[in-house]
């Protein structure tokens, strides 16, 4: 309560403090190629059996020439993109429910806690008994990590709207509709978006281990492969392919984060 | 002069694991029209229960409140709300908060877009129409909660604390303010407190409240004029005044 007066921060303050860090993008790309470096060094002295940084960039424009890795690449993410959004969609409803009705909550809640606990992974083998070698299991399979993701974090952002925010719309003359789309939609939207966001994690994770085990084309796949004929750059690419589509789909998905709740108060 | 809220015997008791709880304890009170009462007293004493079931939020256990003769029932907007938290819907820019109720209401577009202004305009928000609560100070903030209860036409202000989180200095000015704002739009004002010399410097009467069980213990009529103004408070009088109510507050 004792805080300083606090006056209105001038809105030309704000844009500054979002304008990029050019000392830290410079220190990134330092570190990026020191990085590089080292992995040459250490490669074309011997003192690690993995392939060096040449050796990798010239599977890579193999790769890309004749089509494979564009093709492992649109097979992932056809996989993670469905099982995802679907994920999502369903749990956001579901989320809702479970935050708003507390007979739902009390019926859906063991459930969800429940498969919490098992890793989607241990879902597989199930999944492919009941479900054939196809694409459905490892759909099946990213679904259920991005719905439990998204559902708990949907649920969570429900049951911590602000009480005294309820109430003061419902003094403004607002029914429990009208609450709910204005009031409680805006307010739980971080909480949905941070819980989206680990869906994505998860599913991505989740894809890759899947095509380990049954596929035929995929990121996944192809380092199955190339384990058995002892390929280690095409395991690089593939590696390193998974990781920036992992990066860049969770920078595209903060981006949106960012843009839709700018409302936030930010410490 | 007509009787704009009536609490007839007003009892409110909550359940606790192994006994009940008296949050309040057959309180009446008549408010007339116009007018602006403040509540003191102790942290237990029934102060913001009473004012939650004058807004509907909270139902009574016994009695019952009445506003324009009709017995409360739930929230409506006849009955304005402004709480410590502000509550405003940070998502909104201020003018969108206080178009909010007008939209519940369905009113269209253009005169929601006029009433809004007028009463931005009334609190003095009007440089800050458009921008999002984050970037208002406290005291800037509860004016915007001010406007929004105003935008729908309350006929009465239920006020819980509204400048408890404020700085001494803030808290000040928006007295002056909101004795401004209410002799320029005149509604009939509850104003829950627990500082001493605001509840003397905002009120036509005030009214002391007693904890454990929570009820009313004694009414005390501010004999000042308004406009208050620093004179006012820095009067005899005022002193006067004020020593009689911190006596009923803190020798119980």
């Amino acid at each position: 309560m004792n805080a300083p007066p606090k006056t209105a921060r001038q809105p030309d303050r704000v844009a500054k403090a979002r304008a990029p860090d050019f000392q830290g993008l410079g220190l990134n790309f330092v570190g990026l190629v020191a990085g590089i470096a080292v992995w040459w060094v250490l490669t074309a002295s011997g003192a690690v059996g993995l392939p060096p940084p040449p050796d990798v960039a010239r599977k890579f424009v193999d790769l890309v020439a004749n089509g494979q890795l564009a093709t492992d690449i649109v097979s992932s993410l056809a996989r993670v993109l469905s099982g995802f959004l679907i994920g999502v969609i369903l749990a956001i409803p579901v989320g809702f429910v479970m935050g708003w009705y507390k007979v739902a909550r009390s019926l859906i809640e063991p459930y969800l806690q429940f498969f919490r606990m098992i890793p989607p992974l241990a879902i597989i083998p199930l999944a492919i008994v009941t479900m054939g070698i196809d694409e459905t299991p490892k759909i099946f399979v990213i679904f259920l990590a991005s719905f439990l993701a998204s559902v708990v974090a949907t649920y969570q952002g429900v049951i911590s709207v602000d009480r005294t925010m309820i109430n003061a719309a419902r003094v403004l003359g607002a029914k429990d509709l009208t609450i709910f789309l204005r009031i409680v939609i805006p307010a739980s939207t971080p909480f949905i978006l941070v819980g989206v966001r680990i869906g994505l994690g998860s599913a991505w994770a989740t894809l890759v281990a899947a095509e380990l085990i049954a596929a035929q084309t995929g990121l996944g796949y192809r380092m199955q492969q190339a384990q058995l004929y002892y390929d280690l750059p095409t395991i690089f690419v593939s590696l390193i392919a998974i990781g920036i589509l992992g990066l860049a789909m969770d920078r595209l998905l903060l981006a949106i984060e960012r843009r839709l709740t700018v409302w936030q108060e930010r410490a | 002069m007509q009787q704009k809220i009536v609490f007839k015997n007003v009892t409110r008791r909550f359940d606790l694991r192994d006994n009940t709880f008296v949050a309040l304890d057959r309180f009446s009170l008549d408010v007339a029209d116009g007018e602006f009462i403040t509540v003191v007293g102790p942290s237990g004493c029934g102060k913001s229960t009473a004012l939650n079931i004058a807004a509907g939020l909270l139902a009574p256990s016994d009695g019952e409140v009445l506003v324009d003769g009709h017995t409360v029932d739930g929230p409506g907007p006849e009955r304005g709300m402004i709480f410590q938290q502000y509550a405003l819907f940070p998502w909104l820019t201020v003018r969108e908060n206080v178009e909010f109720g007008l939209r519940v209401k369905g009113e269209p577009a253009a005169r929601r877009r006029e009433k809004a202004s007028y009463f931005i305009d009334l609190v003095g928000l009007g440089d800050f129409a458009d921008a999002l609560p984050k970037t208002l100070s406290g005291g800037m903030k509860q004016r915007c909660a001010i406007a929004r209860a105003y935008a729908v036409d309350p006929s009465v202000l239920l006020m819980d604390e509204p400048f408890g989180a404020l700085d001494a200095l803030t808290r000040v000015q928006m007295q002056d303010q909101l004795l401004e704002t209410w002799s320029r739009e005149r509604r009939t004002v509850m104003f829950i407190t627990h500082d001493v010399d605001e509840a003397v410097y905002l009120a036509n009467r005030v009214i002391v409240m007693a904890a454990r069980p929570g009820r009313l213990k004694e009414i005390i009529t501010v004999d000042l004029p308004y406009p208050r103004t620093e004179e006012i408070r820095l009067s005899t009088e005022f002193t006067a005044i004020r020593n009689r109510v911190w006596h009923a507050v803190y020798h119980q």
